[in-house]
């Protein structure tokens, strides 16, 4: 019997689901808020009217500026992403398609990585990057994000993967397509749906990631959120001035994430229900 | 030329043997069927020669070439799926182009041979389509067009048609036959379906348990089987299995006689039976009737045979056609 839905019940529903919304959306609110108050405004406790001054943006920039770190931001995400799926993709095909006995350990064993807190191998870490002249070196650091996000990118890709019929690639051996063609003709354009999911989703977690792009860099290299930390300063807060940045920072990532949003959906969703 | 040859071929998947021991010669040119019941490795078999599984023991040789390890590509076979397999995201034309353009031939090449395959198979109104806006018969046209421009030594075929509904079916085994008359090229044709391989084949290669049982041309297994499953597998309806006295009579352990080649009177005859369900097909009448002391026989009768449910009939092998086997499930000399 199918459940009755009463208008009330909807009223209700969309009630409680934009309540839900707005409270979980409501730091990144008041963020953008306070960055549009005076450093006065913005430590005279909680006001949601802004005086509408753009003074804090204009000191940001001046201070720091931006388009440096953004610039930083857009290639480690992407350049991450691209390395990852170079290595990712034939790293899913051979477990898609040509599982071994240890295929399934090797996937378990490539997401308990992920299940590691960061901070035990910092030290190492650290090191490595000291040793090998690596420190706040945009090279350096994409190479560490794509190891980060390497793991989710070949789950990702894995599970997709597993969706195309293994006869088609079969198929396409027969007709003649070595090994990369296979992979370039056949395979990819079958999965522009999931590698483009998985591509969109591995940016966000990059553009995203805080703890090695500010431990690892300087100036340099410094992406983003190197740029929201700088302004959490021995000075003392600049809540207004930390606001505006944090609003530059993120906004990028959340207008294409607004953009892309169906694809987001489907690659996050995606092998829950078959 | 498409000449293959098995030696010793095997296959295990890990401590399981689907493959035995096989030794097997296709001529040039030939329409073999291999047949056999779901599970008897006969998609193996065919997988084995196409290189798509490696061969656990053995020799493949195509034209006297050892291709027992060459990648399938370069066998110069063509496979069609049960599945299609065709390329989703192509159109039909670039579907059949691909293995042209894998090949390297050059664009003007692949564009007539695009348009001859079309043609031939009744695809040029479709050639911009995608596989998901055609029908089931289509896609199958479109996988054989794939196989074709190639010109391959070989066609391999695996249950191409069990995706098809029947009528289609009977169609597009006519054209897969045709399509051999004008090839002339060799095709191996995977199917669990007797009726299929009985029409299409030169010669059918019985499997069973992943070993060859009897290999023949149609007639020959239809009327000299080497035992008693190839006589239980070829033939429809199945041929009838009698054990006990009656057999005894004709000095065998079991004697197989085929419904077709019983003689039915409501007066006299050899065995005295009971008349249980009677098919009638308008040509001819199946007849399922209680022999008292052997049990269940098929029988088929003309269309115009005059029996109703409980009628009793007399029946008569015609002793020509029996087959008679020993104790060990083999055929015994005539």
């Amino acid at each position: 019997m199918a459940r009755a839905v009463t208008t009330q019940h909807k009223t209700i529903a969309t009630a409680a689901a934009w309540i839900v919304a707005l409270l979980i959306f409501f730091p990144i609110l008041y963020t953008i808020i306070t960055s549009f108050k005076s450093e006065q405004e913005a430590i005279q406790g909680f006001n949601l009217i802004p005086s509408g001054t753009f003074e804090s943006y204009s000191e940001v920039q001046q201070q720091s500026g931006y388009f440096k770190f953004f610039f930083n931001s857009v290639l480690l995400s992407v350049g991450s992403t691209i390395l990852a799926l170079i290595v990712a993709v034939p790293a899913a095909w051979s477990m898609a398609f040509s599982p071994s006995k240890r295929t399934k350990d090797i996937l378990m064993w490539m997401l308990s990585t992920k299940m590691m807190p960061a901070v035990a191998v910092l030290f190492p870490i650290y090191l490595i990057f000291r040793d090998s002249g690596l420190l706040d070196s945009r090279i350096g650091l994409t190479v560490m994000l794509m190891l980060i996000n390497l793991p989710i990118v070949v789950w990702m890709l894995y599970t997709y993967f597993r969706e195309i019929p293994g006869e088609i690639l079969e198929a396409a051996r027969m007709d003649g397509a070595s090994l990369w063609n296979e992979i370039i003709y056949v395979l990819t354009p079958m999965a522009v749906p999931g590698i483009a999911s998985t591509m969109l989703l591995n940016i966000i977690l990059a553009w995203n990631e805080a703890f090695w792009t500010i431990r690892l860099t300087t100036t340099n290299a410094a992406p983003l959120t190197a740029f929201i930390s700088s302004f959490s300063s021995p000075q003392g807060l600049f809540w207004a001035k930390l606001s505006a940045a944090s609003t530059l920072a993120i906004a990028p990532i959340l207008i294409m994430g607004w953009f892309s949003q169906k694809q987001l959906v489907r690659g996050l969703t995606f092998g829950a229900v078959k | 030329m498409g000449n293959i040859t098995l030696k010793n071929v095997s296959k295990s998947f890990g401590s399981t043997t689907i493959i035995p021991n096989i030794d097997l010669n296709i001529e040039d040119g030939e329409f073999v069927v291999f047949v056999g019941p779901s599970g008897c490795g006969k998609s193996t078999l065919l997988r084995l020669i196409a290189g798509l599984e490696d061969t656990s023991g053995g020799t493949i040789s195509i034209d006297g070439r050892d291709v027992t390890r060459e990648a399938p590509a370069k066998r110069k076979l063509a496979m069609v799926f049960q599945s299609y397999a065709l390329y989703p995201h192509m159109t039909v034309a670039k579907n059949i182009a691909f293995p042209l353009k894998m090949a390297g031939e050059d664009q003007a090449t692949i564009d007539k041979k695009v348009k001859d395959a079309a043609r031939v198979l009744n695809l040029t109104n479709y050639l911009e389509r995608r596989p998901g806006q055609l029908s089931g018969g289509q896609r199958q046209r479109v996988a054989i067009g794939r196989a074709i421009v190639r010109q391959p030594s070989a066609f391999l075929f695996d249950e191409p048609l069990s995706n098809l509904d029947a009528a289609l079916r009977g169609t597009m085994r006519l054209e897969i036959s045709e399509l051999h008359q004008q090839l002339k090229t060799t095709m191996i044709y995977v199917t669990h379906d007797q009726v299929e391989a009985m029409t299409m084949a030169d010669k059918i290669v019985v499997l069973n348990a992943g070993n060859i049982e009897q290999v023949g041309s149609p007639m020959e297994l239809y009327k000299t089987p080497k035992n008693l499953f190839v006589a239980g597998f070829i033939g429809s309806p199945k041929m009838n299995m009698i054990e006990g006295a009656p057999a005894e009579k004709y000095g065998a352990k079991t004697i197989g006689i085929r419904p077709e080649h019983l003689n039915i009177s409501t007066s006299s005859g050899d065995w005295k039976a009971t008349v249980g369900v009677a098919e009638h097909l308008g040509s001819d009448t199946f007849l399922h009737v209680q022999a008292d002391d052997i049990g269940t026989i098929n029988v088929r009768a003309d269309g115009e045979v005059a029996v109703k449910h409980g009628d009793t009939v007399y029946l008569t092998p015609d002793k020509t056609k029996l087959h008679r086997f020993g104790a060990d499930g083999n055929s015994l000399a005539a």
